[in-house]
């Protein structure tokens, strides 16, 4: 088990090779550029395609046409990118096709700044495209978490046919952190899709007329998309019932509860543990998928004893929030602190303006 | 000797294959199909030469041509 | 007397095409599903349909079917076959899907030299909408959204795709066809033709075919044919724009 000290975006890259990806296709947009730049050299040496399109939005149609031939593929961006991304993200979860997006977020709206963000926060997790499509959203926190989260985001989109999307920022991309890589998937090992890709003929799900096989987004009528929509609405119960992850740190007797993810919940558990060391007791619930969101931590928290949630985010406005006072007993008050616009959250400063609200 | 045959419900009567026939033997009839369209037909079939034309003029692939 | 030509193998006897009475897209799609028959390849095609007219055709075929986004076709085209390298991947589109918001992807797709088929049906409106300008509309030409007709200060002037692709380095085999009459649609069969023959030794090829849109024109069938020849063939001239053996 070889340690490596990887860049975040380097990592992702190499741990979706691992999962068995043999297609991707996508732009140069900071931060994320190392992703397309290790996979342009990586992906032809282990008999896969790279293609650099002309366009955020051509590169999620190159991964819809790929991912319709039963390949394992992903595109990966940041900020603006994915709004370009979005009717291509669409069009995969109509057509139930598996794919995997990476957004490494920067500031916004519009051009914003290349630098680090947490403001594709509902983008991601509410709507990452039109009609109601949703999708897998995974946040790591650090590049070994990142890299297993890839690695895994390849097995959720397969079981589910859907579009698992790994949510981090220009911190966890850029930051160079010791992580051990997966073995490479042997590709037969992969799900068999020979039912429905379209580069077959027969009896299938997506099959008409004895062989003929569809690819698609476009239903005849209202009441067929109608019953597609359902299918979907169940499946995202499904998600919500088996498949939330969250990491609980310090939560046991906390009083103060922080709510953070990926990058914010680094800086969250410095402030919880300097708390700690001042007799406060601090808690940390950071959510690890953000779609399902892991709502149950968060309705679980009795008013008698938790005083304060104070939400960390480098998003303003914050959205994370939203979720959290979705879910939070309304008699404990909920609070924000965050930078935005591309300014790190730093660990001082998050300190500072929680002990105020205390 | 050849002959055509129009299928009735998949002619929609835009005349491509009256204007294309070399022997002008094809017109718009007064059959009408399902859809209400008038449908094309073939007359003094002893002339017509096998040739395809009308066949492969027709947006609706509604012809077929026997020899 | 034995049956010499009718429907291929290629098309669902039961389903019959949805184009208004006299469209071109209805003869191109027939020719391509003769081609595709002909060539022995229906089994492992697959054929990309964005958004628009062009893609009511994908329902009448046997061949497996890849719905695009509108103007994306190209662009799917490329993740397919470089996924799936012994797939026989064909686009077809219209005028208003490839030329406008498609441009970029037909253009990036046909510089890699992609080993895709595109067919492009221009009758110089958009069609499904209901009659709207499209890039290849013509200048005086009346449409929903230029109704005192296209003039170049305002909306600009008819682009020729076929010109802009035969002037990439990578593209095999980039031609214009018209179906208005058997002669062209003869020559159009040859066309497509060639066209697949390239697809199938490794290269991109680009048809595009001037067609009928009776109704976006708002005449007949026949007038659109007369219309065809006495101005859509003088802003879009016919022929072999590149061949490359």
């Amino acid at each position: 088990m070889k340690k490596e000290f990887l860049k975040g975006n380097e990592a992702m890259a190499e741990a979706a090779v691992r999962a068995g990806c043999r297609f991707f296709a996508g732009y140069p947009i900071t931060p994320q550029n190392e992703i397309p730049e290790h996979l342009s050299r990586r992906l032809f040496e282990v008999g896969g395609e790279f293609v650099q399109a002309e366009s955020e939005v051509a590169a999620s149609y190159m991964v819809y046409g790929s991912s319709m031939t039963g390949t394992r593929c992903m595109t990966s961006s940041s900020g603006c990118g994915l709004a370009l991304k979005a009717e291509g993200i669409g069009y995969i979860t109509g057509a139930r096709l598996p794919a995997v997006v990476i957004n490494v977020g920067r500031g916004g709206p519009g051009l914003g700044q290349i630098l680090p963000s947490q403001q594709d926060y509902l983008s991601a997790t509410k709507a990452p495209s039109n009609g109601g499509a949703r999708a897998f959203v995974l946040a790591p926190s650090n590049v070994q978490e990142a890299v297993d989260l890839v690695y895994e985001a390849f097995d959720i989109a397969d079981k589910y046919r859907c579009v698992c999307y790994v949510l981090t920022d220009g911190v966890i991309g850029n930051m160079m952190e010791g992580v051990v890589l997966p073995e490479m998937r042997d590709l037969s090992s992969l799900p068999d899709k020979s039912d429905w890709v379209v580069t077959k003929r027969g009896p299938g799900p997506n099959t008409q007329f004895g062989n003929k096989r569809i690819i698609t987004s476009w239903q005849n009528t209202g009441e067929e998309l109608e019953a597609t929509n359902q299918v979907f609405a169940d499946m995202l119960e499904g998600w919500k019932a088996n498949e939330t992850r969250y990491e609980a740190y310090q939560m046991d007797d906390a009083e103060v509860v922080f709510a953070a993810y990926g990058t914010s919940a680094r800086v969250a558990k410095t402030v919880v543990n300097k708390m700690r060391a001042e007799g406060i007791k601090a808690g940390l619930l950071r959510p690890i998928t953000l779609f399902p969101f892991p709502e149950k931590p968060f309705e679980a928290l009795d008013a008698a004893k938790v005083k304060k949630v104070i939400c960390l985010e480098m998003s303003i406005p914050g959205q994370l929030i939203e979720d959290v006072r979705a879910f939070v007993d309304k008699k404990i008050p909920v609070e924000h602190f965050g930078r935005s616009g591309g300014v790190i959250l730093k660990p001082e400063e998050a300190y500072e303006a929680s002990k105020k609200m205390l | 000797m050849a002959k055509i045959e129009v299928a009735k419900d998949r002619c929609k009567g835009c005349k491509l294959c009256v204007l294309n026939c070399p022997k002008n033997i094809i017109k718009i009839g007064s059959d009408v199909n399902t859809a209400g369209y008038f449908v094309a037909e073939q007359f003094n079939p002893e002339e017509c030469t096998g040739c395809k034309l009308c066949a492969i003029m027709c947006p609706d692939m509604a012809i077929s041509v026997y020899k | 007397m034995e049956k010499i030509f009718g429907l291929p193998s290629t098309v669902l006897e039961q389903m019959t095409h949805q184009f208004c009475p006299g469209c071109g897209h209805g003869i191109v799609d027939s020719l391509l599903m003769h081609e595709l028959e002909e060539m022995g390849v229906k089994e492992n095609t697959a054929i990309v349909w964005p958004v628009g007219c062009s893609p009511m055709a994908g329902s009448v075929s046997t061949i497996n079917q890849v719905s695009a986004a509108h103007g994306r076709a190209a662009a799917v085209a490329t993740g397919l076959k470089r996924s799936s390298k012994d797939t026989f991947v064909i686009c077809y589109q219209g005028d208003g899907d490839l030329a406008a918001i498609g441009t970029a992807e037909t253009i990036h797709a046909a510089n890699r030299g992609e080993n895709i088929t595109v067919i492009f049906g221009n009758n110089s409106i958009y069609g499904m909408t209901g009659g709207q300008m499209a890039p290849t509309t013509m200048l005086g030409q009346l449409s929903t959204t230029t109704q005192s007709g296209r003039n170049s200060e305002q909306h600009g002037n008819p682009i020729r795709m076929a010109e802009i692709i035969a002037g990439l380095e990578a593209p095999k085999f980039v031609a214009r066809y018209s179906v208005h009459d058997a002669k062209h649609v003869m020559q159009t069969k040859q066309g497509i033709k060639k066209a697949l023959e390239v697809n199938k030794n490794g290269g991109y090829s680009f048809i595009e075919v001037v067609t009928m849109c009776p109704t976006g024109w708002k005449m007949t069938p026949e007038q659109s044919v007369k219309k065809i020849v006495e101005e859509n063939l003088k802003v879009f001239p016919l022929g072999v724009l590149k061949e490359v053996d």
